[in-house]
């Protein structure tokens, strides 16, 4: 299968906590251009609004590439999280759903997850954490 | 002169002429649809056209994919979405690009009165390039209509499935035929919106004129009811069929969570119990 | 804004989130809604979060966390207005808000708080 077209790219600095507003409103707009309906997007800005949250609590800051997506029949959004952190030592533990104790990633991943399409995570000790989610219309 | 820049040459170097005998052309043909596109309109549009032709042929036309077509490319898709908004056929959208070989082949012939070499290569490169465009134009008019019409037909659908108030803080949204995932998440989203605008606390989804419920349909039931429990308001399933029941138990999806009654008239006599309304004598008797 | 404003409606506290919330925010409006509680002596907090069009799992916590410290404090939570697009995105993400109940609107979230205090004081 022919990879999607890249229909354009924004990076976003993730450091503040102004930074996560900006990455939701941004991932809004990008959602908005896209064609994606009022509970898509929800569903986007809030993956994104995690993740976003991840990167600063706990990759030590990073940044976002949002890039708008074609393909023969559909439009997407695919959202890239990645930072220099510490990387995360168990990525099972880490995407499982801990929605029902305190803190921790599997909030974050997890939930992520559950809100798109696509997703792939690449992390290790010692060398940062990548975060890919994707939605389709 | 090479051949290969002739048409470069005249479309930069007539790019005035070129204008208003297009114009004329297309203004006496037949799908010129003044009812549609006041004469103003059409000569900003070819105007641009000509104008970005001539930029982009610069770089060579053989090839449409690189950047510097990008731009008249876009171009020809606004214009293409917007003549279909305006409701110009297929047809007479791509005409505007192919009605500009008459003026332009004119042009080329009078250019190379006496290279027969260069004329035939020019002519061939222009009438490919033109046809490229005026295809591509027809192409992305084609998914337009597309887009217009799947989004038409999800209107409809939210106006085919009303949600009926059946008495205060009471809702009922009796859904019928055949659901599809993509018409069960319109119509779900469309009861919650209800909900928060009459404030109801209860909706009953009756599915007595539904005859099958597969299992993506089965959880988008749920996660309505979910949802409006989240919003502080309660759901109750009516009409659920005995073949229904066997496959939503086959399916292994899990109702025990959900109040399901067998019709909608026993589902709003819970409802009203469970909003303390008063009831009339004849129904609580 | 630097803090959300809270407001006392009889015995209750009104909560109206409309902003970005962040750590200090929250940590910020934690610590007023715990004073103002005990200084009310307030039976019940009402947090309005119908202009919120998002709500992640920091907000979801911040809920939890306060409805938790209020029933400490003997009053008790309910989040009102949520917005449909939110809440069937909350269902997709998992999050349940545990111990928190909800209402449509500021009014039926207050009959229901209302109810719950009718209700203690007859025992």
């Amino acid at each position: 299968m022919p990879a999607p077209i890249v229909l354009g790219t924004a990076v976003l600095p993730i450091r503040t906590a102004e930074d996560v507003v900006r990455v939701r409103q941004a991932t809004r707009e990008n959602a908005v251009a896209q064609g994606f309906n009022l509970v898509e997007q929800t569903k986007l800005v809030t993956a994104a609004s995690e993740l976003a949250r991840n990167t600063i609590d706990h990759g030590e800051g990073g940044e976002v590439r949002i890039e708008r997506l074609a393909d023969l029949a559909r439009k997407g959004l695919r959202l890239t999280f990645s930072d220099q952190g510490p990387g995360i030592e168990d990525i099972e533990q880490a995407l499982k759903d801990g929605f029902s104790t305190g803190n921790g990633l599997g909030l974050g991943l997890s939930g992520a997850r559950r809100l798109s399409n696509e997703f792939s995570l690449d992390s290790a000790p010692g060398q940062g954490t990548r975060v890919m989610i994707a939605r389709w219309r | 002169m090479a051949p290969a820049q002739v048409l470069q040459h005249v479309l930069t170097k007539y790019a005035k002429e070129l204008l208003p005998e297009w114009l004329q052309l297309q203004l006496s043909g037949d799908t010129v649809r003044s009812d549609l596109m006041r004469e103003g309109e059409l000569r900003e549009q070819s105007r641009e056209f000509l104008s970005l032709l001539a930029q982009a042929a610069v770089t060579g036309t053989e090839n449409l994919s690189g950047t510097a077509w990008t731009t008249i490319k876009e171009f020809l898709a606004g214009i293409s979405r917007s003549r279909a908004l305006q409701g110009f056929s297929p047809t007479e959208t791509a005409m505007f690009v192919f009605s500009l070989k008459e003026p332009l082949f004119t042009r080329l012939r009078a250019e190379t009165p006496k290279d027969a070499e260069a004329l035939a290569s020019s002519l061939w490169q222009a009438t490919v390039l033109l046809d490229k465009l005026g295809l591509y134009t027809a192409e992305v008019y084609q998914k337009n209509r597309e887009e217009v019409i799947s989004r038409q037909q999800r209107e409809l659908l939210e106006l085919s499935t009303p949600v009926v108030k059946l008495w205060e803080n009471i809702l009922a949204l009796p859904l019928i035929g055949t659901l599809d995932s993509e018409r069960t998440q319109i119509v779900m989203q469309s009861l919650l919106q209800k909900i928060v605008e009459t404030g109801a606390a209860i909706a009953i989804i009756d599915i007595t004129g539904v005859p099958t419920v597969d299992t993506l349909v089965a959880q988008h039931l749920l996660k309505t009811v979910a949802a409006a429990r989240l919003m502080g308001a309660d759901c109750i399933i009516s009409g659920i069929r005995p073949q229904i029941a066997q496959t939503i138990v086959h399916l292994g999806v899990d109702l025990s969570e959900v109040t399901t009654k067998a019709t909608l008239a026993d589902a709003f006599l819970i409802a009203l119990r469970r909003t303390q309304a008063q009831l009339p004598k004849a129904l609580s008797g | 804004m630097d803090r959300i404003p809270i407001l006392k409606l009889d015995d209750f506290l009104l909560v109206t989130i409309q902003v970005d919330m962040h750590d200090r925010l929250a940590m910020q409006l934690q610590d007023d809604l715990t004073a103002r509680i005990v200084a009310a002596r307030a039976r019940g907090v009402l947090i309005d979060i119908s202009t919120l069009e998002i709500v992640d799992s920091f907000i979801g916590r911040m809920i939890s966390n306060i409805a938790g410290m209020a029933r400490v404090l003997d009053a008790e939570t309910v989040v009102v207005g949520m917005q449909p697009a939110v809440a069937i995105t909350l269902v997709e993400l998992g999050l349940s808000l545990e111990g928190v109940r909800t209402a449509l609107n500021v009014d039926k979230g207050m009959a229901l708080l209302r109810q719950r205090t009718y209700e203690e004081s007859r025992i």
